[in-house]
């Protein structure tokens, strides 16, 4: 076993080696322009990208022509909800999104909102669902786009995609998904999900970085988005410029080996996250953020009370994880995720990320367990406020001096 | 963003972590920040009759350059009269720590939590507490 241990695989994932063996030749001797329509140089790249649409087009069971090449989620998650503002606003201007939102999503929609959209950010509840009641009564015959995350990046929650789309549907809405953490991971098919635009992205399951899909229907509805960028009129005049051809040709590699590999790798992953929650929360005072049935199957988001995060990744050095809690002066306020299930900020500073992937073992997971147990228990072992509550002192009856 | 290697150190091997009798007329306590802000810290001093800190101890609750800085105002109090505790900078621990400018709210509340402890021990013993700036972040 190797240190340090990589455990945030939700930030991103490393190339799987069968993916990059699969990009390697069109870097070299098969370079061409996948749009040199004149000579076998561009005709190889085409055909390197067209395998590729298929093998992203089977992941979420589309066809081809509905998979637009991006250079990651971010931009899908621009091009979808910008691009369907800009083509629908004949219809209206109303888009519904949630608080837990990537931060692709919320500050897409906070720009159209500049450019006269209405955006109604929906809430979540204590696990970190949607109300689809609350959903439903937020629709409007103005709304154009509900636009809800599949699994959620810092908590792993799943929302109840199908529920959602119809409530969409049933008032003429699209509906568009960040399956950015979900897809690879978990079956997502857009016909029997109802999903009209999905943006992922590869590098967060075993892909290259800077490279990414948006699914946009094409049949029942034929869904349209305005092009964001003007160029050549690639991806069918929504996506102009060069094809990057390695990239997508590892995404569809990526995406191959999520498919053939996803049922026996979720099982692998949930037992062994299973295993981890389990050993860390039988320690006082250590609570999983997050709804524990509807989630994806390798994330464990975990607040050990009365430590604070970022003092407790020092101590988990072999570790590689991430915590809600940003000790800088530039950003004093914890993870808006965890404040949007309603936990408390002390809580909130409190949590650590554990993602675990494709190259995660039991070995590394023992050693983990170990690892933060020592590490919590130290740092309670400094903690004031650990202290206080073992004598029983109600913390929120002190008055703190707010600094 | 990496650490220093004496935030590192003090990290590993806090100096001085503890309790002391917060009830002892020759103890003083102070305890700022708050938990909803990701950092607390707890400092305590014992002053004996020659006005002279024999003994402080700390805990904190916050990131690895809280606990590095509260650990080491621990360090540095010990042996001074309180006068002259009363004149450490939180720039001094920053210099000492190789604080980045991201972390210096660290030292200002370790700054606060001497300054605090002092005023406690002052007002336990019939002196009249010191006027503070306001905390400057």
């Amino acid at each position: 076993m190797e240190l340090p241990i990589y455990l945030d695989n939700n930030a991103t994932t490393p190339l799987d080696p069968r993916v990059l063996e699969a990009m390697l030749p069109y870097f070299t001797t098969k370079f061409g322009n996948a749009a040199s329509r004149n000579h076998a140089f561009g005709w190889v790249a085409e055909e390197g990208v067209d395998y590729a649409r298929e093998q992203a087009a089977k992941l979420i069971g589309c066809t081809e022509k509905e998979i637009i090449f991006t250079s990651g989620a971010t931009e899908a998650d621009n091009l979808g909800i910008k691009g369907v503002f800009e083509m629908y606003q004949d219809k209206g201007n109303h888009i519904i999104t949630a608080t837990t939102e990537h931060k692709a999503v919320l500050d897409t929609c906070k720009h159209l909102e500049k450019l006269g959209a209405k955006v109604t950010y929906l809430s979540v509840k204590e696990d970190g669902l949607i109300d689809l009641a609350e959903l439903e009564a937020a629709m409007t015959e103005q709304t154009i786009l509900v636009t809800i995350m599949y699994g959620n990046n810092e908590i792993g929650v799943v929302q109840p995609i199908k529920e959602i789309s119809a409530i969409a549907h049933k008032f003429g809405a699209l509906f568009m998904t960040d399956a950015t953490q979900a897809v690879g991971k978990i079956p997502v098919d857009v016909n029997a999900d109802g999903i009209d635009l999905l943006a992922f992205s590869a590098h967060k399951m075993y892909g290259p970085k800077g490279v990414g899909v948006l699914y946009v229907r094409r049949k029942n509805p034929r869904v349209k988005v305005t092009a964001q960028m003007d160029g050549g009129g690639h991806e069918r005049g929504m996506r102009s410029g060069t094809l990057n051809v390695p990239g997508i040709v590892g995404l569809g590699k990526a995406c191959e080996l999520c498919r053939l590999e996803m049922e026996s790798e979720a099982a692998r992953l949930s037992a062994l996250r299973d295993k981890l929650e389990s050993a860390l929360t039988v320690m006082e005072e250590s609570y999983v953020n997050g709804n524990t049935q509807h989630r994806l199957p390798h994330v464990a988001n975990i607040s050990f009370k009365y430590v604070e995060g970022e003092g407790l990744m020092m101590a988990m050095k072999d570790l590689a994880v991430s915590s809600g809690s940003a000790c800088t002066s530039a950003s004093l306020e914890p993870s808006y995720v965890l404040k949007s299930l309603g936990l408390s900020d002390d809580l909130a500073h409190s949590s650590i990320r554990f993602g675990l992937g494709r190259f995660t073992t039991e070995e590394e997971i023992d050693y983990a367990i170990e690892n933060t147990k020592k590490a919590v228990n130290h740092l309670r072992d400094l903690s004031p406020l650990w202290e206080m509550f073992k004598e029983g002192i109600d913390l929120s009856k002190i008055e703190w001096a707010e600094h | 963003m990496a650490y220093s290697e004496k935030v590192m150190e003090h990290y590993t091997n806090p100096r001085n972590v503890g309790t002391l009798d917060k009830n002892s007329k020759s103890v003083g306590t102070g305890l700022v920040g708050a938990p909803e802000c990701g950092d607390v810290m707890r400092l305590q001093i014992e002053v004996d009759e020659n006005n002279v800190i024999t003994d402080a101890k700390f805990k904190t609750f916050g990131c690895g350059s809280a606990i590095a800085s509260s650990s080491l105002a621990t360090e540095w109090l010990k042996g001074k009269t309180v006068d002259e505790a009363m004149t450490i900078d939180n720039m001094d621990i920053v210099e000492e720590l190789a604080l980045p400018p991201v972390k210096i709210h660290c030292s200002v509340l370790a700054e606060d939590a001497i300054k605090s402890a002092i005023n406690d021990y002052r007002v336990k013993n019939g002196m009249e507490p010191i006027a503070l700036p306001k905390s400057h972040h």
